[in-house]
């Protein structure tokens, strides 16, 4: 199958297929970069795939001080889900467990879309008639009393329907540790990319899936063509030397957000080379019927 | 296209109202059709032309050169344009502005801002009493926009102020913010007794401790405030002042308990 190869990586001739998403972003801060990225951390955990989790959601970039409304250190943080009412719902859960309980924090909207998602006009709730509503500069914030303070949080934060989930590739290394460094390093590569973010643990997916299986009710399972250990039971997509595969999957704000983290992580790992990290790159589809876009390797590469 | 200038040739002899000299009103009129506006508020009935000599043609963009006193409801109901007032403004100046933007490059006089619900007024010099306020009757002052006052604010400065932001940087008379039912009034240079006077809710944001708060306000901590920094970069983005005014952690005073008590007072530690 290989026939294109980069610094010695070979690069299959296939195509990622990924689908329209519903997005938002909020902008996380604290009191300092610790505690901001503790809230946006653990508001985006459980949240590596729609399957089961409801939403899709990572730390996007970090944000210095002179980036972010209130001036403190800051983490813009990214949500994908599939409509926009379980949007809705993760979005509310998420920022009331997992941030309005997070010292000292405050949250912001991190995106202007063609809609609206309600952030603190729901959340104010919580204040119990002692909320105080700000308008500053055309912007909306509640202001709810919390042991420590204040919550300060954005009324709305926005919507878009523009975003892409799904985008993806493998990278295929003689051992594991192989795969994991070529892997560490495309992450590494996709974080310096605005608008995009890995949503699995680090960014890396070693189960990726195929859709159902043989049980009944099982949305996914075991993609046993890239199973190494099944190599010789099964119509396999390895090669002899193929002992490790791990797929980094990618949602975005933009389809050419997407493209541009597929291309900054395939850079990093043929930058990285088959010595230290993967011997060949692949991606996963489902034939191009079902995603509504499509990027083929050949055009992601550096 | 020049702005519309309305130069002023002698002190007028009379109260006027200026509230048909808005750019709303002033579109697709001729100059002649301009200067026969009447002005006068007395039997005297002064027009345009007998008030002042009218130049440019942009009426979208009008500026009085030279002010009075006597200059009163300047841009009232103004929606969309700007309107510079080059000297002195009487009382009521921006009453129920709703956009646009209005810069009296003195001093104004009381209720400036009366009923104001969008757009931004900024006054370089002071404003006299009752900033923003209602006029007897109404049950609400302010309801939106931005009111800056470069000078010093009368006595009453926000009454019954419902929304928006109003900004006063060379203090404020007696009871600043009083019967305030929401919105924001921040005082820089320091206010005079009984700030908050029977306010229900809303915020007053000081530069410093106020001197004699009424004892119907309680303390209510310092703990630090994010609401406070995001305040703070506002104000200096939008170049009303050039350096913070609360700081991190204000002080807080919750008040008035005379009445609803869920306004509050901050001012830095």
């Amino acid at each position: 199958m290989p026939g294109l190869t980069v610094n010695g990586v070979a690069i299959d001739d296939t195509f990622a297929e990924a689908f329209g998403m519903r997005a938002t972003a909020l902008v996380i801060t604290g009191p300092n970069r610790k505690w901001a990225r503790q809230a946006a951390i653990t508001m985006t955990g459980f949240a590596t795939s729609v399957i089961a989790c409801g939403c899709e959601a990572a730390i996007d970039v970090e944000l210095p001080e002179s980036e972010t409304p209130d001036g403190r250190p800051g983490c813009r943080v990214m949500l994908f889900a599939v409509s926009t009412d379980e949007l809705q719902k993760q979005l509310l859960n998420r920022v009331g467990q997992c941030v309005l309980t997070s010292p000292g924090s405050a949250c912001f909207a991190g995106l202007q879309g063609s809609a609206e998602l309600k952030l603190g006009s729901a959340l104010r709730y919580f204040g119990d008639g002692w909320q105080i509503s700000k308008k500053l500069g055309g912007r909306h914030f509640w202001r709810i009393p919390v042991m420590d303070g204040e919550f300060l949080c954005e009324a709305t934060t926005g919507l878009t329907k523009e975003a892409v989930g799904g985008g993806n590739f493998f990278v295929m290394a003689e051992t594991s540790r192989k795969a994991l460094a070529a892997a560490e390093a495309a992450v590494a590569a996709i974080g310096e990319v605005p608008g995009a973010i890995v949503p699995f643990p680090g960014g890396i997916a070693r189960s990726g899936s195929k859709i159902g299986g043989k049980y009944k009710g099982m949305v996914a399972s075991a993609n046993e063509a890239y199973a190494p250990t099944l190599r010789g039971v099964v119509a396999s997509a390895l090669g002899p030397d193929i002992n490790a595969v791990l797929e980094i999957v990618i949602d975005g704000e933009t389809n050419d957000a997407v493209a541009a983290a597929m291309k900054a992580g395939i850079k990093a790992v043929t930058d990285l080379g088959p010595e230290k990290g993967a011997i060949r790159i692949g991606a996963g589809n489902y034939g191009g019927k079902l995603g509504k876009f499509i990027y083929s390797l050949k055009d992601m590469l550096p | 296209m020049t702005a519309m200038t309305f130069t002023l040739i002698a002190n007028p002899p009379e109260r006027l109202d200026l509230s048909p000299l808005i750019p709303e009103k002033l579109a697709g009129m001729g100059r002649r059709e301009i200067e026969k506006i009447r002005l006068g508020m007395s039997k005297r009935a002064s027009t345009v032309a007998d008030i002042f000599r009218v130049s440019g043609n942009d009426a979208q963009n009008i500026v009085f050169n030279g002010g009075s006193g006597r200059f009163d409801q300047v841009a009232a109901e103004l929606t969309g344009g700007s309107v510079r007032v080059a000297g002195d403004a009487g009382s009521q100046a921006g009453r129920n502005m709703r956009g646009g933007h209005l810069v009296i490059e003195g001093s104004a006089g009381p209720h400036a801002g009366s009923g104001m619900r969008g757009g931004r007024l900024e006054i370089m010099g002071d404003a006299g009493e009752r900033l923003g306020g209602p006029l007897a009757g109404e049950l609400a002052g302010m309801n939106g926009g931005m009111l800056i006052v470069r000078g010093r604010a009368g006595t009453f400065a926000a009454d019954r102020m419902r929304r928006g932001l109003i900004a006063v940087l060379g203090g404020s008379g007696d009871h600043a913010g009083s019967r305030m039912i929401a919105g924001s009034l921040v005082i820089a240079g320091g206010t005079g007794a009984m700030p908050g006077y029977l306010m229900r809710r809303g915020s007053i944001f000081l530069d410093r401790a106020p001197e004699n708060l009424s004892p119907s306000f309680v303390e209510c901590g310092a703990p630090e405030n994010a609401f406070a920094a995001l305040l703070d970069r506002h104000l200096v983005a939008e170049g009303i002042l050039k350096l913070p005014l609360l700081g991190k952690a204000p002080r807080r005073y919750g008040g008035d308990n005379a009445v609803l008590g869920m306004g509050e007072i901050l001012f830095p530690r």
